[in-house]
């Protein structure tokens, strides 16, 4: 499985492992880690939250469309969950494509679209409250009932 | 019967993570406003919806047996 929800410490080692290939020149690693201090105010720890079966079917999504958009490219993202203390690994995503300039552009572009469509949510806990992040309001219309690119946050 | 799921802020406000409706036939429209009418939920109007785990539009029509899950701004990464 190259999309996984891991509710355990993900081994980064073994995301890579699953793009690795002869043809490629290249495999870029984005490790997203959980920050302490966001806009001055100091993250005790984050819970995070999926609708796993659909958050996985959203990674493998976003694995189609960079195939998709880089050929020869091979995508492999791991999404943990549950409580994860500062500076533990949130996720990890490995993408090998022959040349290295795609494999920095298509790990890019897998970040962003995890933020726009894959069902994960975190709680940051602060020592004074605690708060699901995200436009809790809802006041960005989604015409179309989806995320369109550009629709970013962070 | 359909089934609903609420997630994050959503889960916490409705204080349930499932909840089993009769939704067959409406819109996800109509079925938003009936939900918000008769639970304590924060508007749904802008909330983006999934049935059986794909993002749907308002006009989509519910069939028996769809589950349909709410999907409140998603802030993952």
């Amino acid at each position: 499985m190259r999309y996984e929800i891991s509710k355990e410490p993900i081994n980064i080692q073994s995301v890579i492992d699953k793009v690795v290939e002869r043809e490629a020149g290249a495999i870029t690693t984005f490790i997203g880690t959980v920050r302490e201090l966001t806009d001055g105010k100091k993250t005790l720890y984050l819970i995070y939250e999926a609708y796993e079966t659909m958050a996985v079917k959203k990674l493998a999504q976003i694995g189609k469309e960079i195939e998709e958009r880089w050929p020869k490219a091979k995508v492999a993202i791991t999404h943990r969950i549950g409580r994860l203390d500062i500076t533990d690994v949130a996720v990890v995503i490995a993408v090998s494509t022959p040349h290295r300039a795609d494999a920095y552009e298509a790990n890019r572009y897998a970040i962003e679209r995890i933020k726009e469509i894959v069902p994960i949510w975190k709680k940051e806990h602060w020592e004074d409250g605690e708060a699901w992040v995200g436009n809790q309001l809802e006041t960005v219309a989604y015409p179309s009932g989806k995320p369109e690119e550009g629709d970013l946050h962070e | 019967m359909n089934k609903i799921l609420f997630f994050a802020h959503l889960r916490d406000a409705a204080d349930r993570e499932e909840l089993q409706i009769k939704a067959v036939g409406k819109t996800v429209a109509e079925l938003k406003t009936e939900l918000m009418k008769n639970y304590d939920l924060p508007q749904l109007e802008t909330v983006m919806t999934a049935i059986n785990e794909e993002f749907v539009p308002d006009d989509e029509i519910i069939h028996d047996g769809d589950v349909i899950a709410f999907i409140p701004s998603v802030s993952g990464g």
